[in-house]
């Protein structure tokens, strides 16, 4: 599903930063990877590389069978199968709810807004914010902005699905809320990419744990194997930190 | 206000007494002016002012014909009057007066040629009024170009396109930093000769100065609202434009969709205030033969002499359709209120 070989990113700006050194993954079809790892470690870099909202440097980046840094490839196309949910919602915030859902289905995709407000509806149910669908973004608590904001990046029906610290900006009684619903989506098959910091989370949902630290990938395995047996000196390090 | 509650609390009595203390201000200020200009025995007639609003006179109709009136008739169209002139002899010839006319002659009276035969009544438009017409037009013509220069121009200002962005770059430097008088001249004078005379050359007649008042106030304008543009763009948050690419937004649409009606909001009280600018700034178009509000305003001082009433009338005139510019735009703000 995603393929990452090689990733090199620099940044120039406001000095040189050597941020992704030389990173490969391979996620499979229905895999539930979660990335953990210190602040600055590139982890967001990283994810954002996927649907190049970061363009790497270097090497390849193959998602669905494409490779986004080829120049050919269609970016909006491959962007509306990746859906995206960030640390801080990004909702539309001049669009109700409603709204923020049916907008990139109707505008990318060509749905009628029947089908659209039909998608956007059963979506809303399922994250449990139906009721929510006519006021604004602002009037919602943070954990149901980031629920709508995950059905938002659903309803383009993606392949794949990348989390970054999606619970990170929530009170900490409103981190369940949006677990709950991610680990639904795992449940149910869904490919995603999660960065988190919640090792709960990363414990019970994970196929795969990775750990990055300074930009390169360090240690790489099941929850088990990460927890109980890191065999890196830094993952042992921060495990024990974060724990 | 927007501070309030960060200090301790005012009594009422402390905003009763500096109420108080603003009128008492303005009365006093306005009490000053009476007084300074009763004391230089300035005659105010403010009766003559409203015929510069509505001119209503009446003027003399002469005969074309020299000989007998014979018949005054009067029908729908007007009055129909005829004659036994002396050079048609055997025949009536008849002169018809226009809706509002009054004859002053009855049949069997003689008249020659020339001779006043009636009176019509007629009012027009005031120059003040045409002046303030002018003045209305101008603004709207040079305010809806000016949003449209302004919001192209504030995009190109962002593009990654470097000849769009320096393109920008030096179109707002240059109007910003030259006065908006010298570039009125420069429209008149250098654009408007040149022009004219190419006109002139294929035949075509040249255009009116209204016209290149309205260009050089919208490109002087144009500039600002770019700049407007631009701040109310880069005002948006950057994960506003990264959420809806993710989505698979085109940047176009992206920009449509989410960017732009959301700069939208933050950018109307700046824009009113640039507007409002431009309005007053018409005033300037009276160097280039534009005969709105302030160069009527001249002129009708010119003629009457009742100068203080005039430029008072004036002002007002401006401050009114600027309160109802900023009126409409808080109109908008209510409105666009997400
Ligand atoms: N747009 C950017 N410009 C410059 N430096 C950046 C940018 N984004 C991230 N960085 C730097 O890259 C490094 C990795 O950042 P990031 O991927 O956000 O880390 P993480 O998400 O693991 O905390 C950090 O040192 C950060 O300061
Ligand atoms: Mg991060």
């Amino acid at each position: 599903m995603i393929h990452a070989k090689h990733v090199h990113k620099y940044f120039w700006i406001p000095h040189q930063l050597h941020a992704l050194k030389d990173v490969s993954l391979e996620v499979a079809k229905g895999e539930a990877l979660v990335i953990i790892g210190p602040s600055g470690s590139g982890k967001s870099t990283f994810l954002r590389c996927m649907n190049r909202l970061e363009y790497a440097d270097a090497g390849e980046i193959w998602v669905n069978g494409t490779n986004i840094l080829d120049v050919d490839c269609d970016i909006n196309k491959l962007r509306a199968e990746v859906g995206m949910v960030f640390q801080s919602f990004n909702l539309f915030p001049h669009l109700t709810v409603l709204q923020n859902l049916t907008l990139a289905p109707e505008t990318v995709l060509g749905r009628s807004s029947k089908q659209a407000n039909e998608k956007a509806m059963s979506l809303l149910e399922k994250v449990g914010i139906a009721e929510k669908c006519e006021v604004y973004p602002d009037q919602l608590s943070g954990g149901q902005q980031q629920r709508v904001a995950i059905a938002r990046a659903l309803a383009m029906d993606p392949q794949v699905m990348l989390f970054d610290e999606p619970t990170s900006a929530l009170d900490p009684e409103m981190v369940g809320e949006v677990l709950d619903v991610m680990r639904t989506l795992a449940r149910e098959g869904m490919t995603m990419v999660v960065v988190t910091h919640e090792m709960g989370f990363a414990r019970e949902v994970a196929d795969r744990l990775v750990f990055m630290d300074q930009g390169a990938i360090v240690e790489q395995g099941t929850p088990e194997e990460i927890f109980q047996n890191a065999q890196n000196d830094r993952t042992k390090l921060f495990l024990s930190q974060i724990l | 206000m927007s501070y309030f509650g960060l200090d301790r609390p005012r009594s009422p009595l402390y905003y009763t007494a500096w109420k108080i203390t603003f009128v008492v201000g303005l009365l006093l200020t306005c009490g000053l002016f009476y007084y300074a200009a009763a004391s230089v025995h300035y005659d105010w007639r403010w009766y003559r002012v409203p015929q510069y609003f509505w001119y209503s006179g009446q003027e003399d109709i002469r005969s074309d014909f020299s000989g007998t009136v014979k018949e005054v008739q009067h029908t729908p169209s007007g009055t129909v009057i005829r004659f036994a002139a002396e050079d048609h002899p055997g025949e009536l010839v008849s002169m018809t007066l226009g809706a509002g006319s009054e004859a002053l002659v009855q049949p069997e009276t003689d008249v020659y040629m020339g001779d006043i035969i009636a009176k019509r009544s007629f009012s027009k438009p005031g120059i003040l009024l045409e002046g303030l017409w002018v003045t209305v037009v101008v603004s709207s013509f040079a305010i809806v170009a000016g949003i449209g220069i302004g919001l192209v121009t504030g995009l190109c200002r962002l593009s990654n396109n470097p000849a769009l962005r320096w393109g920008a770059i030096t179109y707002i430097e240059i109007i910003r930093g030259s006065p908006l008088l010298v570039q009125i001249f420069l429209w008149y004078f250098v654009v408007g000769f040149v022009v004219d005379a190419l006109l002139g050359q294929v035949g075509l007649p040249g255009i009116a100065p209204l016209w290149y008042g309205v260009a050089a106030l919208a490109i002087f304008t144009g500039a600002y609202v770019a700049e407007i543009v631009r701040a109310g763009i880069q005002s948006v948050h950057r994960g506003q434009m990264e959420a809806a690419r993710s989505l698979g937004m085109t940047h176009s649409q992206a920009m449509r969709k989410i960017i732009l009606p959301q700069a939208f909001r933050r950018i109307l009280p700046p824009l009113a205030g640039q507007f409002i600018s431009l309005i007053k700034d018409s005033s300037l178009l009276g160097v280039m033969a534009v005969r709105e509000l302030t160069k009527a305003t001249r002129e009708a001082v010119t003629s009457s002499l009742q100068s203080l009433e005039l430029w008072f009338t004036c002002a007002l005139l401006y401050l009114v359709l600027t309160f109802m510019l900023s009126l409409f735009v808080q109109y908008l703000e209510r409105r666009a209120v997400r």
